[in-house]
């Protein structure tokens, strides 16, 4: 995956590209607005994080200009301003997602991948498969080894989620934002008691688990069996 | 600049000194118009006057000749009056009248004069002005009749030297209404600046003094003063809050920064520097998570999120947080119970929301009570929302310790935690959100006796009010 990080502090660059580096991305830095449009729009970029408060040029109105030409690649604005309107703004000016600084890099990485990875989605099929675990979007239906599961209606959309991204780590804000569609912190860890419910529906009595926790992170779908 | 200056520049009198200038010059107009027409009408009535008497007199020459004529002159003159009369040849003597000789050239002249004369009997009196005409009769005599001017030109004399007079004590009340006017309104805008000034001190209790009158200054000073309490209750916030992070995010990053220490004096294995490193991370989001609470509430105090109102029902933000944190009451060993009836409203539903969950969180933080005091029951929180008189009211009631009464407003505010061990995670600032989204919206957060528990209520109006 290549990634293009615009952002005046140098330091915070580099340490991205770093840090992409290590997880096996590729990663490059423009510093101002101006040489990131340009860049963005000749790299052949999967995703690009983009800083709100830029020289030259802001990050919104970079956003705008790459769209204007009809540049569709994922964008994810970083910024220091984290309320809810500032990020309406910036998803209404073309951002696919948002994340206010400071954050952890699991949590950008996660999005990050979410991203890269929407372009060739499989949000167009109606039925998701891990392992043996089968969901149906239509009929809302979930069934493990032919055994059928009967899910809440959250439960059902939170594992929805997951499964839309199988193989890739979805933060707990991430859950937040895109199953309950809450963007503040709603402090006790009330989307790993969720988790645990959803796990020992999914998992409990069989042998080979497909709901992992991920140290630091957040959960992925995964069938380890492979 | 000096009193005196200070007065004199003052709006009033400046209004003053324009409204007496402008009445000044009115009262002049009319007084020259009226003195002006005084004069002209005196000057007709003598004009007609004359004219009537050289009439009679010409009449008289005509009955009974010259000896006549003098007869009759010579008997007007002795009545005493303002008349002048005057009979000459043909060669210019004097024959009969009250007069000595005209000027040179006035018995020539046609129209009416005025000239000065001098009474034949008096010899020593002063000339007088006379408006006069001469007539010249048949036979060449000339005849002079005409009318002391001294009691017109007395009359206008009065008339424009009563109106110089009057316009003069004009001008001076005016002045001296003036001064008192404006001193009055001066001494009360400068009681007013004096107590701005203090304020501009530092003093920001200070509040402007009120009269009794209600009049527009009255209600300048209350409105300025409702404004004072607005902005000392805001900088009095301001105050708290910087107090409250000075100390709510130091002891934390002292903590951090005790811990990284530690670990570089004692860890010595990698597993140990690791751990250390974990923790400091965890403990930098805590502080992080801390910040944000802060900037969130400063910024629902500020009105700062008032855009984003939208029309809701209640009664779903009540569903969607009571489902999600069902589970965390479920494992806290709590049942909670939703009763949710419809609450149309306008507002902040993403703070409203949060709002919510802050209280339900609240409550299973700290309510799970004693299992003796339970008898076995299963505690239970109770989530509702329902309209009430005017508004909307959300409530979270649970049945644990509660809060003593003493201690429910200062829970209120930032950073209070009852709990002196601090055990339990959290910011001790969810009850300050809570309370700050319900004024935002113009309502109220008031947390009351549940008897046993505690319960915590959000009444909210169905709109905001437009301030």
């Amino acid at each position: 995956m290549r990634v293009l990080i615009i952002e005046d502090d140098r330091a915070a660059a580099d340490y991205l590209i770093k840090a992409f580096g290590e997880v096996g991305h590729v990663a490059e830095a423009a510093a101002d607005g101006e040489d990131g449009l340009s860049r963005a729009l000749t790299g052949g970029f999967d995703v690009l994080i983009v800083d709100r408060m830029l020289p030259k040029r802001d990050g919104l109105s970079l956003i705008g200009a790459l769209r204007a030409k009809s540049n569709n690649t994922p964008v994810l604005i970083l910024s220091a301003l984290g309320q809810v309107d500032d990020r309406v703004k910036g998803l209404r000016a073309g951002g696919d997602d948002y994340l206010a600084k400071p954050y952890a890099f699991s949590e950008l990485l996660a999005r990050v991948e979410v991203l890269a990875r929407r372009r060739h989605g499989r949000s167009e099929e109606t039925v998701y498969r891990v392992g043996d675990l089968e969901l149906d979007r239509l009929s809302h239906r979930v069934a493990r080894g032919g055994t059928e599961i009967s899910l809440q209606p959250r439960e059902f959309r939170l594992l929805e989620y997951l499964m839309k991204h199988a193989g890739q780590v979805v933060t707990r804000t991430m859950l937040l934002e895109n199953v309950w569609d809450y963007h503040f912190d709603p402090q006790t860890n009330v989307i790993d008691v969720h988790m645990s419910r959803l796990r020992s529906k999914i998992d409990k009595g069989f042998p080979q688990p497909l709901l992992h926790t991920v140290r630091g992170a957040g959960y992925v779908v995964r069938d380890s069996a492979r | 600049m000096t009193a005196l200056g200070k007065l004199f520049r003052t709006t009033a009198f400046r209004l003053t000194l324009a409204y007496l200038f402008v009445f000044a010059l009115c009262a002049a107009l009319l007084l020259v118009y009226v003195a002006f027409n005084m004069r002209r009408l005196i000057t007709e009535q003598i004009t007609s006057t004359v004219d009537a008497e050289i009439g009679g007199l010409a009449e008289q020459y005509n009955q009974g000749g010259i000896r006549r004529l003098v007869f009759v002159i010579e008997q007007r003159s002795r009545r005493p009056g303002s008349s002048i009369y005057l009979v000459t040849s043909p060669t210019g003597d004097s024959i009969a009248g009250n007069i000595g000789s005209p000027a040179p050239g006035i018995l020539d002249r046609p129209g009416w004069i005025e000239t000065p004369y001098r009474r034949s009997e008096e010899k020593e009196a002063a000339e007088n002005i006379a408006l006069a005409r001469v007539f010249i009769l048949p036979g060449g005599f000339r005849l002079l009749v005409g009318r002391d001017l001294e009691e017109r030109d007395r009359v206008y004399s009065i008339v424009t030297s009563a109106g110089r007079w009057s316009i003069a004590v004009v001008v001076v009340l005016g002045i001296a209404g003036g001064v008192f006017v404006s001193r009055r309104v001066l001494t009360r805008i400068d009681a007013m600046t004096q107590t701005a000034q203090t304020i501009m001190a530092g003093n920001l209790s200070g509040r402007l003094p009120v009269g009794k009158s209600g009049d527009e200054l009255d209600r300048l000073a209350l409105n300025l003063n409702d404004m004072l309490e607005r902005i000392e209750a805001l900088m009095q916030g301001l105050k708290e809050v910087s107090d409250n992070v000075a100390h709510d995010l130091k002891t934390p990053l002292t903590r951090l920064h005790n811990r990284c220490e530690e670990a570089l004096r004692t860890a010595k294995t990698e597993t140990e520097f690791r751990s250390a490193l974990e923790e400091t991370i965890a403990e930098s989001d805590e502080i992080i998570r801390t910040f944000n609470a802060l900037l969130l509430i400063a910024r629902t105090e500020s009105g700062g999120v008032r855009d984003n109102m939208t029309e809701f029902d209640a009664a779903d933000v009540v569903r969607d947080v009571a489902e999600l944190y069902e589970p965390v009451a479920e494992e806290a060993g709590l049942a909670l119970k939703v009763e949710a009836a419809p609450s149309p409203m306008k507002g902040n539903r993403e703070l409203v929301s949060q709002a919510l969950a802050n209280l339900l969180d609240n409550a299973i933080k700290y309510a799970a009570p004693s299992e003796e005091a339970m008898n076995g029951a299963i505690p239970e929180i109770a989530i509702a929302s329902g309209e009430r008189d005017h508004g909307i009211r959300l409530s979270v009631s649970d049945n644990g310790p509660g809060i003593p009464e003493t201690d429910r407003e200062r829970v209120i505010g930032r950073f209070v935690r009852l709990e002196q061990s601090r055990t339990k995670p959290g910011s001790g600032l969810g009850l300050s959100l809570a309370s700050a989204v319900a004024r935002l919206h113009g309502g109220k957060l008031t947390l009351e006796e549940n008897a046993p528990g505690l319960r915590a209520t959000l009444d909210l109006p169905r709109s905001i009010p437009a301030t």
